[in-house]
């Protein structure tokens, strides 16, 4: 289930471990996720849903979704993609009896509703005390959010304090793009990313960017990555903070655990938050078994990790991403059955359809998956015919698949900016809950600034134009940077202006006019 | 737009076709890219200034007559939308991207492909450009019939 051969990149497996997996001894190699190896190891129910008993599985990959929530090393509800596989580690399943593989309980899900239909719980067993206190215990066993840890934590507990001029949250392309125009000008950065590698999510963009050459249009997203890491390492006020999680902005100060031991307190006087996304799902009739994707998810195990999501895959949504995924998985050897859209016409570019069109793959229009099939896992889908947004009866058939890839955008990853005390609107051209801010991405907080796709969901060198503003910006209030800094901000506003003027930018700017105050 | 609902052109919305004559002359560049979207490494690249684009928005537009057919656009175009054509000595010669594994090397019988992936003959693969001299995009020349110069978009590789 392991990818060979690849035409862009290039697999380096770190040292081969054994991880256990509800006891079960798996091969695993360093530098991979616990979730990633287990999917390598053809684990697919990371969990059951509580009532029904109904399998879960990977989604998301980027620590969004958690629906790989596990019990690791005797800590409960770790989201197993984000950690990474030591030797000996021990991983188990949080729901179902013995395991989320084997749940002897799912038996039960026809006679469930008969036996306890909803809000049961709040009229039987209710007395006498002691024969409710005893159901009670039996109930929770079937939540599945864990037990409390059984393992005292015997890390390293330390605490810093840092002073900055800007704290950059996100090491993405915009906020690794923030924190370079900020040093450059002169201001003192700290960076902070919760992973262990910086790049956001190019680390997966395999293909040649678009855009002008001074925003290094032709370029692979996945060598941008390098070329922004290399410029932050130029810059000496940069302090790079990575596996580092903030948990909260409190009048200013940003909080933060770094590698699980240390806790910080950073003081800066500007922050520029580029959280980025997480990626929506879809509604669709066993939208929740296991082999149901985000398609940024299947680009993770995929790009990243070099593991195969799965034989034959359904792409659902046409935009930039579906489609960019669609020639992405060919390139790694796997067949796509077709792309569906429910718009009447092509959501992303036309290049990146022609791409994967003359090899062969279906873009079907006016499309929608109405259903997963599959016991335990996908074994096939059902699509349809859309007209009027209506499903067209007897338009169903069945498209042969493991894997349903679910690409229907994004929204914005919004909620330190709501704990940070921004006012916030619900823009759906730019995907969700924003923040109100200026024209360099500063917010209704004082200080506190956004860029790239936490400012609304574009794409990669719109966050880098966005990241860069929002850096030398905050750097420019500071008084760093001069004259020179000022010219800078204005050429890169104008090129962002210039990269929305055509049809793809009408949206992004018909959203903008809704939160970007003067 | 017809073309988004279908994902490939059709012969009316394709961009005026160099002349034979051109053709036999020297190698020109082709481009299929007709929506407006924010992209211009093309015209960055080119060195005999034969792409003409106003905004970075515009579709590119091409003149046959100052095109060398030098590969500069083929080798940066993120969406793969440019192949270089020639005809010599009677024969139809088609430079394309590709990336995919195996890579193919000069000699390997190619099935040719059309924009909406269907079989419409075989060719020979005459030059490679290796893709570590790309960064990963390889260019792959193709002899084939001439008369299938406009139509042929993709090629496979023939396992023998």
């Amino acid at each position: 289930m392991r990818l060979g051969e690849h035409p862009i990149l290039e697999f380096k497996k770190g040292k081969e471990v054994t991880i256990y997996f509800n006891g079960k001894p798996i091969k695993a190699y360093e530098g991979e996720t616990v979730a990633s190896a287990l999917y390598a190891a053809g684990v697919r129910i990371f969990s059951r849903s509580f009532r029904f008993h109904r399998p879960r599985g990977f989604f998301c990959a980027i620590g969004k979704c958690s629906a790989c929530m596990m019990e690791v090393d005797g800590i409960p509800n770790v989201r197993t993609c984000k950690v990474y596989v030591r030797d000996g580690m021990q991983i188990r399943t949080q729901t179902g009896t013995p395991d989320a593989e084997k749940d002897r309980f799912a038996a039960l899900d026809d006679i469930i509703d008969r036996l306890f239909p909803h809000g049961a719980h709040y009229k039987r067993f209710t007395t006498p005390r002691i024969l409710r206190e005893f159901m009670m215990k039996q109930m929770r066993k079937f939540t599945g959010f864990g037990n409390p840890p059984k393992a005292v934590y015997e890390g390293k507990a330390e605490f810093e304090e840092i002073e900055a001029d800007v704290a950059v949250i996100g090491g993405g392309p915009g906020g690794m793009s923030a924190a370079i125009y900020a040093a450059r000008a002169g201001a003192k950065v700290v960076l902070m990313d919760e992973n262990p590698f910086l790049g956001g999510q190019l680390v997966k963009q395999t293909h040649r960017f678009f855009g002008s050459g001074r925003h290094r249009a032709g370029t692979r997203g996945i060598k941008i990555a390098t070329i922004l890491e290399d410029e932050l390492k130029e810059l000496e006020n940069v302090d790079v903070r990575k596996e580092t999680k903030v948990f909260g902005i409190y009048d200013g100060v940003v909080a933060a655990v770094q590698k699980d031991e240390k806790l910080l307190k950073v003081k800066p006087k500007k922050i520029v938050v580029a959280t980025g996304a997480y990626e929506r799902t879809l509604i669709f009739e066993n939208n929740d078994l296991p082999g149901v994707y985000g398609a940024g998810g299947v680009q993770t195990l995929m790009n990243v990790y070099g593991i195969k999501p799965g034989d034959v895959g359904l792409i659902v949504g046409s935009g930039n991403v579906g489609l960019i995924l669609t020639y992405q998985l060919m390139q790694a050897g796997i067949k796509v059955a077709a792309i569906v859209e429910a718009m009447p016409r092509i959501g992303g570019y036309f290049v990146h359809a022609a791409k994967v069109r003359r090899l062969g793959v279906p873009i079907y229009v006016n499309h929608t998956v109405t259903k997963a099939i599959g016991k335990e896992c996908v074994e096939a889908a059902e699509i349809a015919r859309l007209e009027n947004w209506q499903i067209v009866e007897g338009s169903q058939r069945v498209i042969d698949c493991d894997f349903i890839c679910v690409a229907v955008g994004l929204s914005p990853t919004h909620e330190l900016l709501y704990q940070a005390g921004c006012e916030m609107k619900f823009v759906p051209e730019l995907g969700g809950l924003v923040p109100i801010r200026n024209k360099y991405g500063e917010t209704t907080v004082n200080g506190l600034y956004v860029a790239g796709d936490v400012a609304g969901i574009e794409e990669a060198t719109a966050a880098i134009m966005e990241g860069r503003i929002a850096g030398v910006d905050a750097a420019i209030k500071l008084g760093y940077g001069g004259d020179e800094a000022i010219k800078i901000r204005e050429e890169v506003v104008k090129d962002l202006e210039e990269f929305r003027s055509g049809p793809f930018g009408e949206r992004i700017v018909a959203g903008l006019k809704k939160v970007v105050v003067a | 737009m017809n073309y988004l609902v279908r994902g490939y052109l059709e012969n009316d919305e394709l961009p005026p076709f160099p002349s034979r004559e051109r053709l036999e002359k020297k190698p020109v560049a082709y481009i299929e890219c007709p929506q407006p979207i924010p992209c211009s490494p093309c015209l960055e690249a080119c060195k005999y200034d034969a792409v003409k684009m106003d905004n970075i928005n515009d579709p590119p537009e091409l003149d046959y007559e100052k095109c060398n057919g030098c590969m500069s656009c083929i080798r940066v175009c993120p969406g793969l939308a440019i192949v270089i054509m020639r005809i010599k000595d009677g024969k139809g010669y088609l430079t394309l991207p590709y990336e995919f594994t195996p890579w193919l090397k000069k000699g390997d019988k190619v099935k040719l492909l059309n924009r909406k992936g269907e079989e419409v003959g075989e060719g020979k693969v005459v030059w490679a450009l290796p893709p570590e001299k790309n960064d990963r995009t390889s260019l792959v020349r193709v002899e084939m019939d001439p008369d299938l110069l406009f139509e042929v978009r993709a090629v496979r590789k023939v396992e023998e």
